[in-house]
């Protein structure tokens, strides 16, 4: 029984602020929702904000559709939180996932398109396992170079997104655009589209996400593996005393982070947007960035973090239907999170809350430049 | 100093200290690390106020909220850690923060440096104000920080720990300066935990432990046994009884060793050195002279330019860390903080630091939690650390404890053990208890490597002692022919 209560107290030391920034983020957008009502001449109305909410919740929540479009915006924003929580958790920031995103999902298409007729297992298999092999290659080319070099994986990363924006709209206008289209796109995926498991969409992704959570806790916490890629993160020169070479453990920790980015993207394109055209969506990119704070890089943290942002994705469409608040409020309380939680200051200014550095597990070295020497 | 309580969180740094300084006396403050020294002198500074306790200052109660109004009262303070701006002038460090201004906007160097000299020719050394710091020896920075506090009209000087970096001939040499500081009316206050020097040059010794005052000692009514029980609380043996060695085949041989610094310089130029089993060899050697790097390549985190390592007749020369670990090789750095341990990670996971991936803490890829707590619990019943438990953080261990954890997990039946600084910044009590584990090692066989800057301690430990300036050997004695003097002398110098 205490160790019940340890355990719950420890978690709560964990979740506290990340709780109290959502909370307070709410409450400022709640004071946004009424100005912006007041100055587009809709009105003064003070309830507006909880109405809004309540579609919001009834958008995410209220009923089985509602809870699976939650599931389905979560699965892509788990995998890619858990991207950049694992690269936290080697001291690496990891910016990237956007492009590995994009690079997941064009293997997954062009590899899923080939295979359309091929058996399911077969079809399906062969484009995650494209997707996943992409993004991991795109990961590796800043890890390997941070090891060797010294470059700051921040920048290498930004530089690299847009090169594979750049570069796949490229590829799929001149290499493997499919005929009959009025754009370039690629073909069909016909059999490599994920199974709906359940309802309308709740495709294969869904628990794959959820069993990639698992796993990943599984790897940190019970592995030699990620027991080297903490120390890395936690102290390289302890590290290196230690026998592990941070420079295999930094190129393999940010191909491991690209594999998962490129996953988020397979998923997200063989379970719902079927074919890549320059342009698709690539907000899961920087929203797992989002999440990956939110959850305080921890796999538990990250899953509740990814729920929350997916029933903001499939709650926001009903809210703006049924209160006319428009759904880029989502963006805005997204966005006072983060800064609540960059600036835990104010945070704990708001509620009180005491500094405790010590007994903060969830407190993790984002990123952390290095020279040659250390590495070498 | 009157009643003066400070507590922090957990602990009570200070509890009711009553100090008193005379004027024109060194008052020796000794105690072990964590007993509350620095703390208390952190009050007098005004980095620290207190939550009980008042400081009286000639006969009349005083507040110093901050170091501006320490200085304004004329208390100095110098740092463990000078605090010196490398690449300014010696006068420009003494100037910074109390400049002679020459107009509004123009600083005058003649006259400050005018005043540095005369302030240096009173305490009877030459100081050139002109020089870089960078430039300067450590003995000589030491100078420009007692300086800079007596330029400020300091009366009541505090040194932390002023002896830790220094030659024994340099030592003698600021003991020189203090004492005519001490004659000219100032009052000092010598921060310590070395009994011999407080008994040098203190006039009176206050001993602390654990936050409160154990007792005030004149140095001619006490010995260094009477200080030492007073410090830790128990009966200490100072000098741990080393036994006869036994030496056997050669373990670790190297020759012709050179290694570059991280700036490209070579700090070993050329090094030959043997250990063999069942004997401690101690290399002694100002700090800077090629040490870190010389133990950096034996042990295969920095790649030597030329030369040969050899363990056991096995050349091993530039081998990744792992595999020459797993030739043997036990290794305690000098730096536990940054290199010795994860602080962030917990005691568990810090005793199976070097040895996590191997059964039974590790079966293939998977960790076992259990062998690695039944490890860890071991370690720390046997080597006494002092903690809640093995799932509290590194980073919550004092010094010492820190310091046992590390020596407890790389002791073990590694035929050659590297101990790098072993004892340095912690108490005696831990000291005497590595010290005495270390000869227990030598005398089941192992060979030892000793490195560090505390001469006492390799001449205390060291079976044979070489000496290293320059990257090179300039001294070699047994421990029956090595006299104190010439090897301090090697050292600053490379001849003697």
């Amino acid at each position: 029984m205490t160790a019940l209560r340890t355990r719950l107290a420890a978690w709560w030391r964990v979740a506290t602020l990340p709780i109290l920034a959502i909370v307070l983020a709410l409450a400022i957008a709640a004071v946004i929702i009424v100005m912006s009502s007041v100055f587009t001449g809709a009105g003064f109305f003070p309830l507006l904000p909880l109405v809004a909410y309540g579609s919001l919740l009834a958008g995410a929540f209220g009923g089985g559709v509602a809870i699976t479009n939650t599931l389905v915006a979560a699965a892509p924003l788990m995998l890619g939180g858990l991207a950049i929580g694992l690269g936290f958790k080697a001291g690496l920031f990891n910016i990237g996932v956007a492009g590995q995103f994009l690079a997941g999902a064009f293997a997954a298409a062009v590899v899923g398109a080939r295979l359309a007729e091929a058996p399911v297992v077969l079809a399906v298999t062969a484009s995650m396992f494209a997707g996943a092999l992409a993004g991991a290659v795109l990961g590796a080319i800043p890890g390997f170079l941070k090891a060797r070099t010294g470059a700051h994986e921040v920048v290498t990363t930004i530089m690299l997104n847009n090169a594979a924006a750049l570069l796949l709209a490229w590829a799929v206008t001149d290499l493997v655009r499919a005929p009959g289209f009025t754009f370039p796109r690629t073909g069909d995926i016909g059999n490599a589209a994920l199974p709906v498991l359940l309802g309308r969409n709740l495709h294969l992704g869904v628990p794959l996400a959820f069993i990639g959570v698992f796993v990943l806790r599984w790897l940190l916490d019970r592995t030699t593996l990620g027991f080297e890629i903490r120390t890395v993160g936690a102290n390289p020169n302890a590290a290196r005393y230690a026998g592990v070479s941070p420079l295999v453990i930094v190129t393999l920790t940010m191909a491991l982070s690209g594999l998962l980015g490129g996953l988020a993207g397979a998923i997200q394109m063989l379970g719902v947007i079927g074919f890549y055209a320059s342009g698709i969506s690539a907000f899961v990119g920087f929203d797992s960035i989002a999440v990956a704070l939110l959850g305080r890089t921890d796999p538990i943290g990250i899953l509740f973090a990814a729920l929350l942002f997916g029933a903001f994705r499939a709650g926001a469409p009903l809210m703006q239907i049924e209160t006319d608040v428009p759904i880029e409020i989502i963006d805005i309380i997204q966005a006072l999170i983060i800064l609540f939680l960059a600036a835990d200051l104010i945070v704990r200014r708001v509620f009180r809350v005491r500094s405790r550095p010590t007994d903060t597990p969830g407190a993790t070295t984002v990123t952390r430049a290095w020279g040659k020497e250390s590495v070498a | 100093m009157r009643g003066i309580t400070k507590r922090f969180p957990g602990t009570l740094a200070n509890d009711h200290i009553d100090l008193t300084v005379r004027r024109g006396e060194i008052h020796a403050l000794l105690g072990e690390n964590g007993a509350g020294k620095t703390t208390l002198m952190n009050i007098l500074y005004g980095l620290v106020a207190p939550d009980e306790g008042e400081i009286v200052m000639d006969g009349s109660p005083v507040t110093i909220g901050d170091p501006a109004d320490a200085i304004a009262r004329g208390i100095g303070m110098v740092h463990q850690h000078f605090m010196l701006v490398p690449v300014l002038t010696v006068a420009e460090n003494v100037m910074l923060g109390a400049e002679v201004m020459n107009g509004p906007v123009l600083l005058d160097r003649g006259e400050g440096a005018r005043r540095i000299r005369a302030l240096a020719e009173q305490l009877g050394f030459a100081i050139d104000p002109g020089a870089r710091v960078e430039q300067l020896s450590v003995g000589q920075q030491q100078r420009v920080e007692i300086v800079k506090a007596l330029y400020r009209r300091a009366r009541i000087l505090v040194l932390d720990e002023p002896t830790a970096v220094l030659t024994p001939q340099e030592t003698d040499e600021i003991f020189t300066v203090l004492r005519r500081l001490r004659d000219e009316g100032t009052s000092i206050v010598f921060i310590s935990h070395k009994l011999d020097e407080a008994l040098r040059i203190a006039d009176r010794i206050t001993v602390i432990r654990r936050g409160t005052v154990m007792g005030e000692r004149a140095p001619a009514a006490t010995s260094e046994q009477e200080l030492a029980d007073l410090m830790v609380g128990r009966s200490v043996s100072l000098r741990v009884d080393r036994g006869v060695a036994h030496p056997g085949e050669v373990v670790l041989e190297v020759t012709g060793l050179r290694v570059k610094d991280d700036r490209g310089h070579e700090t070993v130029r050329g090094l030959d050195l043997s250990v063999r089993a069942g004997q401690i060899v101690g290399v002694a050697g100002v700090a800077g002279n090629g040490q870190e790097e010389l133990v950096e390549a034996i042990v295969g985190l920095r790649k030597p330019l030329a030369g040969r390592v050899t363990l056991r007749g096995q050349d091993c020369t530039g081998e990744p860390p792992r595999r020459i670990r797993d030739r043997g090789i036990g290794y305690v750095p000098a730096d536990r903080q940054r290199y010795g341990l994860v602080l962030a990670f917990p005691l568990d996971d810090n005793c199976v630091l070097t040895e996590y991936q191997k059964p039974p803490y590790a079966r293939g890829m998977i960790r076992d939690d259990r062998a690695i707590r039944a490890r860890a619990d071991e370690l720390i019943a046997a080597y006494d650390v002092r903690t809640p438990g093995a799932d509290v953080r590194a980073a919550t261990l004092s010094g010492g404890n820190q310091q046992k954890l590390v020596v407890a997990r790389e002791f073990g039946d590694d035929a050659l053990l590297i101990l790098d600084q072993p004892t340095r910044g912690i108490d005696v009590g831990s000291t005497e208890f590595i010290h005495r584990r270390a000869i227990a090692q030598r005398d089941a066989g192992t060979a030892v490597l000793l490195v560090s800057a505390d001469l006492d301690e390799i001449l205390e430990l060291s079976d044979r002692i070489l000496v290293i300036h320059r990257g090179r050997v300039v001294g070699d004695f047994d421990s029956a022919s090595a006299e104190r003097e010439r090897i301090g002398l090697l050292m600053a110098r490379g001849a003697a």
